[in-house]
């Protein structure tokens, strides 16, 4: 790892004063991504700012039809919140299901997408229940947030301090893990919400979490599994490497959401 | 260079290290607190894990100055010199639950973290899914498993948490 100056802002006003002031700056909450790539020293920023010590960032509440999780909070925090598992038991389940429980202890939200790592399982949730970030500048929905391998909407000085989740009436998170990585080698997000169904895919697409609209559609008119019989996810633009091929992740998207649809019904 | 102070096994420390340190690090070779290994250094074997403020982290992917401010607790901070051991470590010895014993001071300070989160009686199943995270390349873990049960089961009895 290369020299680095660590800074800790009390506040977000702060640590946005600083990515300004210093050019290159990185934030860092939990560093279980940042703190592995400077090792391997694929990266070297100057200056980290930590936000792990803004009070009330890591802030779990419903405001009232959304469930709003600040950027801080620690997955085990989202797993075992009693509001997320009240208001969205999939981001819960999802949350519990990201890298071991020690992992779990000092990964964020915010981080993971921030990061926007394309087998994170965050991405998934965010994208199908259509939740928008909100940051120090301005909120983003998620459509426009995503924008293809580790690149976001976000700018050099902006900072994500929540997620505001709208509630979904069903919704349900199957993933394939990677047994070694325990990354997502395919996951699914299907959320059944008032007014449509969305299906988001992490870890199959060369540019990173995306919908597929064809379920999506067919979802819509039937939120049964039997409604996906017929429609195939083409291999094209899905990832190929030493873990599976794109045609395996095309068939693994097929099989995952109707997973999740089976297991979405399920909770009632 | 960045001042740090924090509490390490009970007792207030004071250092200056630079940022790039890595915690594990600071222990091994700072405080001398060799007990915590470095395995994978990659986030993956669990090899590193300690306590910081109660909770199970691993410490090869935490920096040194991210602790500032903070409680860490090491395998050395179960039990007192001389004292009996911690009934996690009594365990282990009790049910062989090591064969090089690399791996067992992360083994068993997530063992104890998972009986702080999920209780005294812990099923197979259970125990095996929160160790995750800890990787052991001798036992097979049948042993490591039933140590946790039954460590699980004498912290209940015990004044050692």
């Amino acid at each position: 790892m290369y020299e680095f100056k660590y800074h800790r802002p009390g506040t977000v006003r702060q640590a946005a004063n600083l990515l300004v002031k210093n050019e290159d700056a990185k934030l860092i909450a939990g560093g279980h991504t940042l703190i592995p790539v400077m090792k391997q020293r694929l990266a070297s920023p100057p200056h980290l700012v930590d936000l792990s010590h803004i009070e009330g960032l890591d802030a779990i509440e419903m405001k009232g039809r959304s469930l709003v999780i600040g950027a801080t909070a620690r997955h085990a925090e989202v797993a075992s919140s009693a509001i997320v598992g009240e208001a969205i038991p999939a981001l819960a389940n999802l949350a519990g299901g990201i890298g071991d429980p020690a992992v779990r202890h000092k990964g964020t939200i915010g981080g993971s997408l921030a990061n926007n790592d394309p087998t994170a399982d965050y991405p998934a949730a965010v994208l199908a229940l259509g939740a928008t970030i909100v940051t120090n500048k301005r909120r983003l929905k998620a459509e426009e947030y995503f924008q293809g391998l580790f690149s976001t909407a976000l700018e050099a000085d902006e900072i994500i301090t929540k997620v505001m989740f709208p509630l979904p009436k069903k919704a349900a998170y199957i993933k394939f893990r990677n047994q070694a990585s325990r990354y997502a080698l395919v996951g699914v997000f299907v959320a059944r919400r008032p007014s449509d169904v969305r299906v988001a895919v992490t870890g199959a697409g060369s540019e990173g979490v995306f919908r597929v609209t064809a379920f999506e559609e067919a979802l819509k008119k039937r939120f049964a599994a039997k409604a996906l019989d017929g429609i195939e996810v083409p291999a094209e633009g899905l990832n190929s490497d030493i873990h599976g091929s794109a045609e395996y992740r095309a068939h693994l998207i097929g099989v995952l959401t109707r997973r999740a649809v089976e297991a979405a019904n399920a909770k009632e | 260079m960045a001042k740090i102070s924090l509490i390490v096994n009970g007792n207030p420390v004071t250092a200056n290290v630079d940022p790039r340190t890595l915690l594990v690090q600071f222990l091994r070779e700072n405080q001398r607190l060799t007990g915590t290994h470095v395995g994978c250094d990659t986030s993956q074997c669990g090899a590193c894990v300690v306590h910081v403020d109660g909770k199970a982290v691993k410490s090869c992917t935490t920096l040194a100055v991210m602790a500032d401010g903070h409680e860490v607790k090491t395998i050395e901070g179960l039990a007192a010199d001389g004292a009996p051991l911690h009934p996690m470590q009594e365990a282990f010895r009790e049910h062989h639950g090591l064969q090089c014993g690399f791996c067992t001071p992360g083994m068993i300070m997530t063992a104890i973290d998972i009986v702080h989160r999920k209780g005294h009686e812990l099923d197979d199943h259970t125990i095996r899914e929160e160790l995750e995270g800890n990787l052991c390349r001798c036992t097979g873990y049948q042993n490591i498993v039933a140590s946790i049960a039954a460590g699980a089961k004498a912290m209940a009895k015990s004044d050692l948490a």
